[in-house]
């Protein structure tokens, strides 16, 4: 940064960076869930950023036991039908501590599919009860490769148990993504807040 | 921005017109020797209510006294008075034995809880040789919320007794309404030797 007067430099500290952090995650947008069918980002998905990441904050499905889900599309379309290749694995515990499991999820995978992705399978519509968690989109501006994604989550799900969740893929579109949709797989989304970052790096 | 010198304000441009990122690091607690690291809001400068829709607390070259124990945390929903909440949690674990001889990927029923009010281990059986530590970062959703249960999710590496190397995915929820405003780091047995623990919060706007 300088201090420039009537075209002389008087001071130049470098590029900010070098003396300010300006931190790498950028809080780009929020969504909040008030009986929503879908929550969509329609713009910001760019090149601007090397990735995206959405948190999704105390999402509460109206329907007991809907599956939480997200899909992308290019340009202004608004089919959300990318096709995508995916792996699902979750840990699950009950409050009763019934047996614990880890395991692969096949009704939750996609393999060349163009149907919504599931994040978080069954959580329950109790008053208290809410899933949490992050999703990654990398470089979904690309023309050139395939848009990978991650996400974990954690949920409680309507009979009282405490899903970990795990997913990641791709989408099979070297057109870049520009939109993302996140929608429960019947019913809306009660109440919940997603937020979408961008994360800068250099 | 302003420029001053000498308390007199050559120019002032208004509020900082750059961007510092949505992660804000709220405080930075290095241990040496301690008992316990505890994060209490409105402690110290704490802050952990509903400033910050998450928050995630890093853990940099926790290092225990003593050999084989767990390093773990749990809730607190009356300012650091009772460390005690009741969760429910998975455990999953990716390990490799330091001599090679073995490895494996699984569930760590031993370090689950279900509705348990116990400490939650995040890393198991750490080691305490010189270079022996713990690494990872844990996010808490919505702690200030008094509607819905707390999630929290946890990944970490740490170094085992015996030079074994472990990978811990960890989730789960603080089963209660009330709003959590204190988190309590501590190992099973022994004082966190050394490392330092960091709280940041993830912008809400």
């Amino acid at each position: 940064m300088a201090v420039i007067s009537n075209g002389t430099t008087l001071l130049d500290a470098g590029a900010l960076d070098s003396g300010i952090a300006i931190g790498g995650l950028r809080l780009l947008s929020t969504l909040t869930a008030s009986s929503s069918a879908t929550l969509d980002f329609t713009s910001g998905l760019t090149s601007t950023y090397d990735h995206y990441i959405f948190k999704f904050i105390d999402i509460h499905p109206a329907t007991d036991g809907a599956a939480f889900s997200f899909q992308a599309d290019t340009g202004t379309n608004t089919s959300y039908n990318q096709s995508i290749t995916s792996t699902f694995f979750r840990a699950v515990l009950s409050e009763a501590n019934d047996t614990p499991a880890l395991g692969y999820v096949p009704d939750n995978d996609l393999v060349g599919a163009t149907s919504f992705q599931v994040l978080a399978n069954g959580t329950g519509n109790g008053n208290d009860e809410c899933l949490a968690g992050t999703l990654t989109i990398f470089s979904p501006a690309s023309t050139v490769l395939v848009k990978h994604f991650a996400a974990t989550a954690n949920e409680l799900i309507a009979s009282d148990q405490s899903y970990n969740l795990f997913c990641a893929g791709y989408f099979n579109q070297t057109a870049a993504l520009t939109r993302v949709r996140f929608k429960m797989s019947s019913g809306n989304i009660d109440s919940g807040t997603i937020k979408m970052y961008g994360v800068y790096s250099g | 921005m302003a420029i001053i010198s000498n308390a007199v304000t050559i120019a002032d441009a208004g509020a900082f017109s750059v961007g510092l990122g949505a992660m804000t690091l709220i405080k930075s607690i290095r241990a040496s020797n301690a008992g316990t690291l505890s994060f209490v809001h409105g402690a110290s400068s704490v802050v952990l209510d509903g400033t910050y829709p998450i928050y995630m607390f890093r853990f940099v070259e926790i290092h225990p006294a003593e050999l084989n124990k767990d390093f773990t945390f749990n809730m607190s929903i009356d300012s650091g008075s009772n460390y005690n909440i009741a969760k429910t949690s998975t455990v999953i674990e990716a390990y490799h034995l330091g001599d090679g001889s073995g490895n494996g990927l699984g569930y760590h029923g031993s370090y689950d809880l279900a509705q348990g009010t116990g400490f939650q281990s995040l890393a198991n059986a750490v080691g305490n040789d010189n270079d022996e530590g713990v690494a990872g970062e844990l996010f808490i959703y919505s702690p200030s919320s008094t509607t819905f249960v707390k999630h929290f999710i946890h990944k970490g590496a740490h170094g085992q007794g015996g030079g074994h190397a472990a990978n811990h995915l960890i989730g789960g929820y603080g089963n209660t309404t009330s709003a959590v405003n204190a988190i309590q780091f501590k190992f099973t047995s022994g004082n966190i030797q050394s490392g330092k623990v960091q709280l940041y919060g993830i912008k809400d706007s």
